[in-house]
């Protein structure tokens, strides 16, 4: 799976499901934290979601601010986690 | 309580006539079902509907002084009125009625606009001066009552209900984008403001006077003022309690006043427990108490409920609050409150005072006011927190406080740090008049993302918080932070969403009317005097609250958790055969209110649809915009007609000269 390809499904989710469509101001290194687009409730929602379509399951210590900060932050935590994976 | 509303002409006379009057006071008619009464005169037209509570046969209104040159109608009550009588009479003025409102009157005539310095109640009232050709309007310290106006260059039109005026102007109202803005920031308008362009409220503790020649005044006759910081006097918590209960208890006794039976609502909580427990200790052994149990059992606090109706022995009606009638009265209640809601909470208010009046009482107690008042809410004690942290945002130990304050959302352990984040919005301005409530509004705001475009450049570069700022007392920066903070909940969310869209306006949906212990200004008064200190006690809240009812409430009451007063969202709207939420969301009608963005509303039905365990942002936003469209439904697509065929005034005064 190309680098590019978790960061496009991963934006799609924020989008539609914490940004109603608008991406105008959400950029790949945006704060997702910071800038309020993701909250506490948004976070287990994200979580879930790459849980089901990537069929892993997140560790209670890999659920830190440095791998969900930002939509680029996430796609270098997945890809670590899943090459691990299939290694 | 009841309904007031008129027409005064501006300049030049146009016939007003009665049926306009008639109009007026039908559209209030469930503020007041009992009794209708008119004034009529070249330059103006009163009407009043009645909710008779005091002197039942003879406090018909429109009320008038000796010599009929001042004329009255009133909403609400004066519970010092028979000592505010007795004064008037041995100054010579001559009563035909037994009312306050006749009081109010006398008052007005000894002292003119200082006569609201003495009275002590709830109140919207209008007062008609003939010789002057002037109309004198005013409105109770904390807005328990409501009263807006339109002026126009030609007619000054004013009601209880914005729903009076747009049943008799020609021009159908539309949304205010500035009013929004406020909305979608505060949960409320900005004392003053509404959602409709060019309709107004007085603010609380404010009086307007306008003559025929167009002559406006509005000004405030008191202020909601706190000590500043350095001017508090450390006085002994005993005396500080002592001094609060005999006010509360005093606040109780002459709101009991009335010549039909008073009632009170139990929630099971502090506030609404302590009343309860004063009324029936000191002043009525036979009291009737109504509460609310909830299906949804995250919301139910009926266990506390029946714990004091066991403990104090009161006679107990309790109403089911059913998610599927909290969205079927949902329209209601938007009808009745006349602002967008962002919680479903005002709906099983009114369920209750629906029960309240079918069990034939007109006037309950309701311990609104006790939180802003004594500092109990959860955001005093997260300002005191954050405050502290700001000294040193960098530590990992202060931020943790705030698990202590919300365990139930801190509870996954995996959240903290985006809980730690969503909490340090503002940490690094602690000087800033707003620190207390940024969080809360910046969170608020996210939902303007849902407006549309031509709505959102309607607002241009207005800013809610920025118009607040100017509107502050001269001294605020010099008062203590929870000082601060009930400023900023009194003004906004207590007037403006607490006491209108979940009190009066709930009430009186069903013609009941609520008063307020907690809010008598002498109480309030006193209470900005205590430093926080004693106020918040640690992170102990109503501190001296709970001193007061010490004696009078069970343990378990006095000293457990404090839940917030909430109702099912999302599970209210959604399988329901009562609410059609598809429809009232539908892109057809989202285009026609032109507030919302349809794509985005869509994407956020989809989730909802899907999802039975919505973010809290997410159950707010479709509680906001449902609400939203159901006031557009109600006010703007279409004009309400009401039928006046059989609606009579009980009394008309007509003194037209070309009668």
């Amino acid at each position: 799976m190309s680098e590019q390809k978790y960061s496009d499904l991963i934006r799609s989710f924020i989008v539609d499901n914490f940004l109603f469509g608008d991406d105008s101001q959400l950029k790949n290194d945006t704060p997702l934290f910071e800038k309020g687009i993701v909250d506490s409730t948004g976070v287990l929602e994200l979580v879930s979601f790459i849980e089901e379509n990537y069929k892993i399951t997140i560790l209670d210590d890999e659920l830190v601010q440095d791998n969900f900060s930002s939509i680029n932050s996430i796609e270098k935590f997945l890809q670590n986690k899943l090459n691990h994976k299939n290694s | 309580m009841c309904g007031i509303s008129g027409i005064l002409n501006l300049k030049e006379n146009a016939p007003i006539s009665p049926d306009q009057l008639r109009v007026m006071s039908y559209a209030l008619k469930h503020r007041g079902p009992d009794e209708a009464g008119a004034y009529l005169d070249d330059y103006i037209g009163l009407a009043q509907s009645r909710l008779s509570i005091i002197d039942l046969s003879g406090g018909s209104q429109p009320i008038h002084n000796e010599e009929n040159s001042l004329w009255i109608i009133f909403n609400g009550e004066i519970f010092n009125y028979p000592e505010l009588r007795e004064e008037l009479i041995k100054l010579g003025h001559k009563f035909y009625t037994n009312t306050d409102t006749e009081v109010i009157l006398h008052l007005y005539e000894e002292k003119n606009e200082k006569c609201l310095d003495y009275l002590n109640g709830q109140f919207a009232f209008a007062i008609w001066n003939i010789k002057k050709k002037e109309l004198f309007l005013a409105r109770d310290r904390v807005g328990i009552l409501p009263l807006f106006f339109k002026l126009e260059s030609n007619k000054f039109y004013f009601a209880s209900e914005l729903k009076a005026i747009f049943a008799v102007t020609d021009e159908s109202p539309k949304f205010d984008p500035v009013g929004f803005e406020q909305i979608f920031t505060f949960w409320t308008n900005l004392p003053g403001d509404t959602p409709f362009k060019d309709y107004k409220e007085i603010p609380p503790a404010h009086f307007l006077k306008i003559n025929f020649e167009g002559k406006f005044i509005l000004k405030p006759y008191w202020q909601l003022q706190f000590k500043k910081e350095n001017d508090l006097k450390d006085f002994p918590v005993s005396e500080i309690n002592d001094r609060a209960s005999e006010l509360l208890t005093d606040a109780v006794r002459i709101r009991l006043r009335a010549d039909v039976p008073v009632g009170s609502y139990l929630s099971g909580g502090l506030d609404s427990s302590g009343l309860t427990a004063i009324v029936k200790k000191k002043f009525n052994n036979e009291l009737r108490t109504f509460g609310i149990s909830f299906e949804e059992e995250a919301f139910d606090e009926s266990s506390f409920q029946k714990l004091m109706v066991n403990y104090l022995q009161t006679n107990h009606s309790e109403v089911y609050a059913k998610n599927s009638d909290i969205g079927k009265y949902f329209s209601d209640i938007i009808y009745f409150g006349e602002r967008p809601v962002f919680r479903t909470a005002p709906a099983p208010l009114y369920l209750l005072s629906k029960k309240v009046r079918e069990e034939n009482f007109k006037v309950v107690l309701t311990g609104e006011g006790a939180d802003e008042i004594f500092g109990g809410y959860n955001i005093f004690k997260e300002a005191k927190i954050r405050k502290f942290w700001s000294n040193n945002p960098d530590s990992k130990l202060r931020s943790k406080l705030l698990k202590k304050l919300y365990p139930y959302i801190f509870k996954d352990k995996r959240l903290f740090n985006t809980l730690e984040a969503f909490f340090k919005v503002g940490i690094d301005e602690p000087d800033n008049p707003f620190f207390s409530h940024i969080v809360r509004w910046t969170n608020n705001s996210k939902l303007k993302n849902f407006f549309s475009d031509e709505f959102k450049d309607q607002i241009k570069d207005y800013n809610a918080v920025d118009e607040f700022l100017l509107k502050l007392p001269d001294d605020f920066d010099s008062w203590e932070t929870l000082s601060k903070a009930q400023y900023l909940e009194i003004t906004t969310f207590m007037s403006g969403y607490l006491l209108s869209s979940q009190g009066d306006r709930m009430a009186m949906g069903n013609s009941v009317e609520l008063r307020v212990p907690y809010l008598d200004h002498r109480l309030i008064e006193f209470m900005s005097t205590v430093p926080a200190k004693y106020k918040i006690f640690g992170l102990n809240e109503k501190y001296i609250l709970k001193k007061v009812f010490q004696d009078s409430l069970p343990k378990e009451v006095l000293y457990r958790a404090k839940n917030p007063y909430r109702a099912p969202i999302r599970n209210s709207f959604f399988d329901n055969n009562d609410f059609n939420t598809e429809d009232i969301l539908s892109e057809e009608k989202l285009i026609q209110s032109g507030v919302f963005n349809p794509s985005k509303v869509k994407l956020l039905l989809q989730k909802a649809k899907k999802s039975n365990s919505l973010s809290e942002l997410d159950n707010m936003a479709l509680a906001g915009i449902i609400s939203t469209q159901l006031l557009s439904e109600h006010f703007i697509a279409s004009k309400k007609n009401f039928n006046i065929d059989n609606y009579h005034f009980k009394i008309f005064f007509d003194n037209r000269t070309n009668n």
